[in-house]
């Protein structure tokens, strides 16, 4: 069997850790062993609540981490160690070969550079285009993200444009380097959904035409659906369920997976019903398994021990040693 | 009669050349204990809409009615007593909450304006009603998560013992699992305290589950407006229609969401006719030069498009409007 992801992966993160400077409790672990990997053209997704290390992950891939913060374990892009690299080499890496469209429009555009300055110095920098050619790939990428007018909108200033369009002009911004791997981090949360399903539809189009290679992370299961053909599920800082987006989503084996999925609205009259409690707060987590103070199927071993990260089929894992929604054998049904 | 009504709102901005018609004539009425989704892409007009509904922004034309007396725009006054039974809550709970009071103390204040007798058990009942610890309210605004900040928001806004609650974009801000309390509990006080609650959101998905009736805004207007489950089942607008289209299911099929092209156009220059007519994949000859009005399309189901042919005039008995 051979499709997106197969070989090398492009991206390989392993044994990743990080720690944060915390007020009062020293070092704490915001990551805590978190592997995973993204094959060329493959789509990843993410998937957790606020707090669950999803994007420190993808900060520590960018070498962007707050400052204070510690890392270890190890971070390959297409086989070389990211976290070794130093500074100068990382900021190659960054735009050339990995992009990232964060959650917050207004942070990621520089207010006082034309748009056409901010979508073109990446192509002129890292890849020696013309000033004319880029200018004219920036106004076609101005129009795969729907900026009404491309030509005239190079000459403005992000604040000229709305929320919605600046989170749009940010994408075509990290595209424009044209990179191996685009690291989104909510992409499209505040967006419309008209808009939303144009993004969803330039990303897979670029992946099956490029072979862009994206890492998704969203708490919208909807559009890791839609978009991402493996999921990783994350909780306080560590990976608890791994697997086929179609796997995951209808054959759940973790709780804390089925709980976002339960917290969805699915139609009719039924209210959704949300996970009680809220995440742990950093260097509040729990011992044993992070997740049992919010879980039904809690037992006394939760508490005790941290649960591995089990194989439970093929490309398969949980993080759930009592795995109650585990498919029932068939002698056991008689 | 309904307990808020919106007879022809116009709400008009003045612009930097033309005036922006953010809201270009709508009518709505909102009935006790139920809760009514205003849904469209941004830039269609719902939180001016909202803001016109609380009296935060004076109506151009047009008139707000709520409990029978018409709702008078907010100055720099206190809230006529009258209309302390209509409150708001905003999406941001972290701009709407001071940070530098206790939470305990500032639901106290909106007991105090709203004429009620404050005490710790009162604000300790409150914080209960939305799933928060009475202990809790010696903490300050930082001390929360998003959603229990929302919570705190709601039950500030229930101080003053509210029969409508207009809620703009309440839980877009907040994580999924938040995102359910926090709608379970606006729900909850429409079913179980007959508060009539306004819920604007961009999220299709979340309206679909906890709406009654749902009404979808373009530009300005209302193109679609029914019983929540006919309205997303036998949708009759091409803009409802495409908007339902663009929610991505959740169900690991891996299709893709179908696209709208096209953003919503300039409220200052809206175009001619059918203001959807640009982007409408199924447009008519005549959808530039007419501009379709809401007909109806079954019990309390109305839509404005022309390929949406009015029952009335039909004959068809329809039942109850």
């Amino acid at each position: 069997m051979t499709g997106p992801g197969e070989g090398t992966p492009l991206l390989e993160i392993s044994g990743l850790r990080v720690e944060l400077p915390h007020r009062s409790a020293g070092m704490v672990p915001a990551v805590d062993g978190v592997d995973l990997h993204v094959g060329r053209g493959e789509v990843l997704g993410v998937a957790g609540e606020s707090g669950s290390g999803k994007t420190m992950t993808a900060l520590a891939t960018l070498g962007l981490l707050p400052h204070g913060a510690r890392t270890s374990g190890s971070i390959r892009l297409a086989g070389r160690d990211l976290l070794g690299l130093p500074a100068r080499q990382l900021r190659d890496v960054r735009g050339k070969e990995v992009a990232m469209v964060a959650q917050d429009p207004r942070t990621a555009l520089h207010p006082m550079l034309t748009v056409e300055r901010q979508l073109t110095e990446h192509l002129r920098h890292h890849h020696g285009v013309g000033r004319r050619a880029a200018r004219a790939e920036a106004e076609e990428l101005l129009d795969q993200v729907r900026i009404p007018d491309p030509g005239k909108a190079l000459a403005r200033y992000p604040h000229e444009f709305s929320g919605g369009m600046r989170q749009r002009i940010a994408i075509a911004s990290a595209l424009a380097g044209r990179p191996e791997l685009l690291i989104a981090d909510e992409p499209t949360t505040a967006l419309d959904v008209t808009v939303q399903a144009g993004i969803l539809r330039l990303l897979d189009r670029l992946r099956r035409e490029r072979g862009l290679a994206v890492l998704i992370i969203t708490h919208d299961l909807g559009v890791l659906s839609s978009l991402a053909d493996r999921l990783v599920v994350m909780y306080a800082g560590r990976v608890v369920e791994t697997g086929t987006t179609a796997e995951v989503l209808t054959a759940a084996r973790h709780p804390y997976t089925r709980g976002l999925l339960d917290a969805l609205p699915e139609g009719g009259t039924a209210t959704m019903r949300p996970i009680p409690g809220s995440p742990p707060a950093l260097g509040a987590v729990p011992a044993g398994c992070p997740f049992h103070p919010r879980c039904a199927h809690a037992r006394e071993s939760c508490r005790q021990q941290v649960p591995p990260l089990l194989e439970i089929g093929p490309a398969r894992e949980s993080a759930c040693p009592v795995d109650p929604y585990a498919p029932v054998p068939l002698q056991e049904v008689r | 009669m309904s307990i808020l009504t919106a007879t022809d709102v116009e709400v008009t901005y003045p612009g930097a050349g033309s005036p922006v018609r953010a809201v270009a004539g709508v009518d709505l009425a909102v009935e006790a204990g139920e809760v009514l989704g205003l849904v469209g892409e941004s830039g269609c007009g719902k939180s001016s809409l909202a803001r016109a509904l609380v009296g935060l922004v004076s109506p151009s034309a047009g008139t707000v009615t709520f409990a029978g007396e018409p709702v008078q725009a907010l100055r720099r006054r206190a809230r006529p007593r009258a209309q302390r039974r209509l409150q708001m809550v905003f999406q941001d709970p972290y701009s709407s909450l001071n940070p530098r009071r206790r939470v305990g103390a500032q639901i106290s204040d909106a007991i105090r304006l709203s004429g009620g007798r404050t005490g710790s058990d009162r604000v300790g009942a409150l914080l209960e009603r939305v799933g928060l610890d009475p202990a809790m309210a010696t903490r300050y605004p930082h001390e929360f998560s998003g959603g229990q900040r929302q919570r705190i928001a709601v039950a500030r806004a229930l101080a003053a013992d509210p029969s409508v609650i207009v809620a703009d974009e309440p839980i877009s801000a907040l994580d999924a699992s938040a995102q359910a309390q926090v709608a379970n509990l606006l729900v909850g006080l429409a079913k179980e305290e007959g508060v009539a609650v306004v819920f604007i959101s961009h999220d299709l998905a979340i309206v679909r589950q906890v709406a009654d009736r749902t009404a979808v805004m373009y530009l300005g207007t209302i193109a679609e407006v029914g019983p929540t489950a006919t309205l997303w089942n036998d949708p009759r607008h091409p803009y409802t229609q495409a908007l339902i289209a663009a929610v991505p299911t959740p169900d690991g099929s891996g299709l893709l969401p179908a696209d709208l092209p096209g953003d919503v156009p300039d409220p200052s220059a809206p175009p001619p006719g059918c203001r959807f007519h640009p982007r409408c994949p199924v447009v008519q000859a005549e959808c530039p030069t007419w501009e379709p009005v809401l007909r109806l399309q079954g019990p309390g189901h109305r839509a404005a498009c022309v390929l949406a042919p009015d029952l009335e005039a039909a004959g068809v008995p329809v039942g109850a409007r």
